[in-house]
């Protein structure tokens, strides 16, 4: 087992992120709750707004509409300060379980990704599986340029400009 | 851009499918190790790490030299900063999220622990 600490709780939480065929992307991640907990942060608007857009991204979201079971739609506007123009996301809901399981397309263009998360409870803790699935490899590898996710380190890079001219 | 052999491509993701293969592969960004010294990072037996190993020098991931008696790993192509870059870049966003939404799901059952308390009076 490398570097892990038994009973770390730090360790227990850790996301790992794996690149499954070509394709394909798999995040997994433990919750220290029970699934029907974890699942309403991720159907109820107010609550899904204050993490999918983490603070470090320097973005906020400006709007979150979703309508959260099958056949529902969903949009989100994101902002960031060096941007004039707010950024869309959209889609629909292709399968809703609740406590068990979200299925997503995502429909900006015709090479956006179908996602999957998946709720396991096991003794008061949950795991979520999210799986991302993309119609080529190509759209795989540019999800991250072109879309809010890649901003990151641009963003890092831009605080940095903005902290030494301070 | 460099073009990369679909094969290798897949193989590189496979080793990099990892956990251990990408600590060796963190491990080799820091500086070149022997795999005694590997096996020894990751608590693993030496035949386990030189299977570790085996995978990501096929992946041309990693390359090995054997100087007497020792194998010494370094990096291999740019192929892995791609591969590695874009994982690692996923791997921030992701944990980013998932640290936001940890906090909200604890405050959640905190609150319903509260109000089960409060049903109960």
């Amino acid at each position: 087992m490398p570097e892990g600490k038994e009973g770390n709780p730090a360790a227990m939480n850790r996301t790992a992120v794996e690149s499954k065929a070509d394709r394909e992307l798999v995040v997994t991640r433990t919750f220290n709750a029970p699934a029907h907990i974890v699942f309403e942060a991720w159907s109820k608007p107010e609550l899904f707004k204050r993490w999918w857009v983490p603070k470090s991204l320097g973005m906020s979201m400006f709007s979150c509409d979703m309508d959260v079971r099958t056949g529902g739609a969903y949009r989100f506007v994101f902002r960031h300060p060096a941007f004039d123009q707010p950024m869309a996301f959209f889609g629909t809901y292709r399968e809703v379980t609740p406590h068990k399981r979200l299925v997503w397309t995502n429909e900006e263009s015709d090479q956006g990704a179908v996602t999957t998360v998946t709720f396991e409870e096991n003794a008061g803790k949950t795991l979520v599986t999210l799986h991302e699935l993309y119609p080529t490899k190509a759209a795989r590898d540019e999800a991250l340029a072109g879309s809010a996710e890649g901003l990151p380190e641009q963003f890092a890079q831009l605080d940095e400009l903005l902290a030494g001219r301070s | 851009m460099v073009q990369y052999n679909e094969t290798r491509l897949d193989a590189s993701f496979a080793a990099l499918s990892d956990a251990t293969r990408r600590g060796v592969l963190e491990q080799l960004s820091r500086g070149d190790a022997s795999i005694t010294d590997l096996a020894g990072k990751f608590h693993m037996t030496l035949t386990g790490m030189k299977k570790h190993v085996g995978v990501l020098e096929r992946a041309a991931l990693v390359t090995t030299e054997k100087a007497g008696r020792v194998r010494t790993c370094r990096l291999g192509t740019r192929a892995l900063e791609e591969e590695a870059a874009w994982i690692e870049r996923h791997r921030q966003l992701w944990s980013a999220r998932f640290d936001a939404l940890d906090k909200i799901v604890e405050h959640l059952k905190y609150k319903e622990k509260a109000d089960a308390r409060r049903k109960r009076r």
